[in-house]
């Protein structure tokens, strides 16, 4: 079995309605319980609990040793995790917005992923990369952007984009008991509620979300497995994080039996379920929020042509944002939206 | 042509235009050497601040040199560590022992035993003198030039030379390039190849240690050149910030392979000053006196254990030789500079220190030269026994897949069955390994 049917199956314990904030919150502080190696650091997490409240509460709860304040430095947030994680610590670093994160990539391209391999496991970095990523909250091209591509272009690390909040704190549990880095991007538009992709209408809340349905105490979701959203045979959509939600929309707007596969986990991918998806439906539409070229749609769409090419019954779509900065007044331009996606279901619909 | 910018139309009358400075070293291929500039105090001369003191008392230091050799070889002022005479000899075992096998290692790659080395030759009390000062379990996170840390705290040369030959026997399994040593057990971290990448590392463990209320430190080790990236400042902020206990030794052997100090700013003003904008501790010591550097490395190792936090230590030294096999430094220094350095030479000084005490005797040394000689042949050929770089004596081939990630990823199988499919057709009598 290689998906996991039901998000609420895993775990028998009682459930409580969180947003992804709260999921999130709820993960780290039971990490943080759990083992007294784990170390949350980054701009603003600790006393004001982050700007987007993530580790609201923990460092009163587990004091300044185990939840602080950093410089504004990504470089030296991650650099300081490697030589905590060698020291035996597993940091959760959070960076405050995806957009960030540059400053820290020697780091974690030349460090933290490399680390185990360079000193044949002598060393390890075993450090959870937390960052908001994504638009959709008028965030200009600083606040907005989905690099997902540059992490899963690396050797040695994993990348990892929860879609519901039951998913967020069960992935983020198994990233930080990982013992290899893990890239652990939150989409930012969908913390506090689901987004159907239509922005002009009243926003939702988790609330009326089975994905909210999030159980008590301690769980993890195996990271390289992805999740049946729903089952269909008219085509297969490949997609993560908010996209999830939009493209489930669009598809019940035009009425369209599609399966929906969330990948929840990019490195490394759950082949087999892509597989076995596109093997029984024949058509695959790949979904992401990120530039075009290089996006990891494009190592998607070679997967699914390398290994399905004979099943296929029409060419395989790919709906991305453009290949622009993501642009502050007209970010639902770029969005890829419920017209972009409705065109790409459309000709699958109309192909083979 | 391009639009001028539109401006505040303020006018420039006759100002000069502005000039591009860029550095030039003072001489290049050929060129008599003079070192009449360079400042070098007399020896004892500088004030040794109470290891708990404000960092500022250290400030003056910064812009100073500690030297504690003088004219004479003898051990003078404050900074004098007051090390016993057995602690000398093992000393200047080690550094004769490094500078050996840096000579055995370059033949090894100039015969082709090996692709690459990079010798320590002139330096080699920034790093003994270093490791002497610290504890065995103070963990060290070296650049590329330390190999004295290693010999110091008692690695094995065969290991050594194993990870040089990537042979079968190299404990990091053929991935790293030569001398890119990690000995976990010897608390010496990973030696990356991206230079100052290891210094907010060497903050973080020391910011775990301190976290954990252990009793060990962390030391750094940077070239003067690396001090340019941006990880050197992320290094010294966190270090302040948090008060780590670490100490950040950098290591002006005033080259960057052929770019002289003054690409990193050695023109301005020390590399030991960048403390003072931190608010840490920092010193400046003479890196060719071993003892000067043991007294500087045990002072700020005392401060950093007792929690008063960081010490920035400028080594003020000379690389000797060429940068690494790969460089020909004829081709952009005056060979006159070795010869004229006015720090001497490390080995030679501590020598003459022993001798100047009683301590030590020319024959004895020599009998040391030869000692250490047939140490480090004697680790080679044995060492040669699992092979040479390039002689098929490597790792078993599917080690090239592992721990890339902790388990073998999908992909990763993959793509391993299909490297050993390659090298089946290559060589169909292939054994597997």
């Amino acid at each position: 079995m290689s998906v996991e049917e039901s998000p609420v199956s895993l775990s028998d314990a009682p459930t409580r309605r969180l947003n992804m904030i709260e999921a999130i919150n709820d993960a780290l502080d039971i990490m943080l319980e759990r083992d007294p190696n784990v170390v949350i650091m980054g701009e603003d997490v600790g006393y004001f609990g982050g700007v987007f409240r993530c580790t609201a509460g923990l460092q009163e709860k587990y004091g300044k040793a185990r939840v602080f304040d950093t410089p504004i430095s990504e470089g030296g947030i991650i650099g300081v995790a490697v030589g905590m994680g060698a020291y035996g610590l597993r940091p959760v670093p959070e960076i405050q917005f995806a957009d960030y994160i540059y400053p820290g990539l020697d780091q974690l391209i030349s460090e933290a992923a490399r680390l185990r391999y360079r000193s044949a496991g002598e060393f390890v970095a075993p450090m959870t990369v937390r960052a908001p990523f994504g638009g959709g909250i008028f965030g200009g091209q600083t606040h907005s952007q989905s690099p997902e591509a540059l992490f899963t272009h690396v050797a040695g690390l994993k990348t990892v984009v929860p879609s519901t909040p039951h998913d967020a704190k069960g992935l983020l549990i198994a990233a930080i008991e990982d013992n290899d880095p893990v890239i652990f991007f939150e989409p930012k538009r969908i913390y506090n509620g689901p987004f159907d992709g239509y922005y002009d209408r009243p926003a939702k809340t988790w609330d009326h979300h089975p994905g909210s349905e999030v159980p008590e105490g301690y769980y993890s979701l195996p990271l390289g497995k992805a999740r049946l959203v729903r089952e269909g045979s008219a085509m297969t959509v490949l997609a993560y994080g908010t996209m999830i939600r939009v493209a489930e929309a669009v598809l019940a707007e035009k009425g369209v039996d599609a399966e929906v596969i969330d990948l929840r986990t990019l490195v490394p991918i759950d082949i087999e379920a892509v597989e076995k998806s596109v093997e029984k439906t024949g058509k695959c539409l790949v979904i992401h929020e990120a530039t075009r070229t290089s996006g990891f749609g494009a190592e998607l769409v070679a997967l699914v042509q390398e290994r399905c090419f004979y099943h296929l019954e029409a060419p395989i779509e790919r709906v991305t944002g453009f290949d622009t900065p993501y642009p502050h007044s007209l970010e639902w331009a770029y969005f890829p939206g419920p017209v972009r996606i409705g065109e790409a279901v459309d000709r699958l619909i109309a192909a083979g | 042509m391009a639009e001028r910018p539109a401006g505040t139309g303020k006018p420039r009358g006759n100002l000069p235009p502005l000039e591009l400075y860029v550095p030039e070293p003072r001489y290049r291929p050929g060129d008599p050497v003079d070192y009449s500039h360079l400042q070098i105090p007399e020896a004892g001369r500088q004030p040794r601040p109470d290891e708990a003191c404000e960092p500022g008392e250290t400030h003056p230091l910064c812009t100073d040199m500690i030297r504690v050799l003088d004219g004479e070889y003898r051990a003078v002022g404050p900074w004098d560590p007051r090390l016993d005479p057995e602690t000398l000899r093992r000393m200047l075992r080690v550094m004769a022992l490094t500078r050996a096998f840096d000579d055995r290692m370059y033949r090894a790659q100039r015969q082709g035993k090996t692709s690459f080395y990079m010798k320590c030759t002139g330096e080699e009390a920034t790093s003994v003198a270093s490791a002497f000062a610290l504890a065995d379990d103070d963990m060290v996170f070296p650049s590329y030039r330390q190999q004295g840390i290693l010999i110091s705290r008692g690695y094995p040369l065969v290991e050594m030379v194993n990870q040089i030959y990537s042979n079968r026997a190299d404990k990091l399994k053929g991935r790293q390039l030569p001398i890119m040593y990690s000995a976990r057990d010897f608390s010496f971290f990973s030696i990356s190849g991206n230079l100052a990448t290891q210094l907010p590392q060497a903050a973080g463990w020391a910011m775990a240690s301190a976290s954990k209320g252990d009793t060990r430190i962390a030391a750094g080790w940077v070239g003067e050149g690396a001090s340019a990236e941006g990880d050197f400042h992320s290094a010294l902020t966190f270090a302040a910030v948090y008060n780590a206990p670490v100490i950040f030794n950098l290591v002006n052997n005033q080259y960057a392979i052929s770019s002289f100090s003054g690409f990193a700013g050695a023109e301005r003003t020390t590399f030991a000053a960048r403390a003072i904008g931190y608010g840490i501790a920092g010193l400046r010591v003479d890196g060719n006196d071993a003892l000067a550097v043991h007294a500087a490395v045990q002072w700020a190792a005392n401060r950093a254990r007792s929690n008063m936090g960081p010490t920035l230590i400028e080594h003020f030294t000379y690389r000797a030789e060429a940068h690494s096999t790969s460089d020909d430094p004829s081709a952009y220094r005056s060979a006159h500079e070795r010869e004229e350095w006015p720090l001497g030479d490390p080995v030679t000084r501590l020598k003459r220190h022993l001798i100047a005490l009683g301590e030590w005797s020319r024959e004895a040394h020599d009998e040391m030269d030869r000692e250490v000689a047939e140490e480090v042949k004697a680790a080679a050929k044995e060492a040669e026994k699992s092979g040479i770089l390039g002689h098929g004596l490597h790792h078993p081939f599917h080690t090239m897949f592992e721990d890339v990630f902790e388990e073998l990823p999908w992909h990763l199988e993959e793509q391993a069955e299909q490297a050993i499919r390659e090298r089946r057709i290559k060589w169909p009598d292939w054994d597997g390994r």
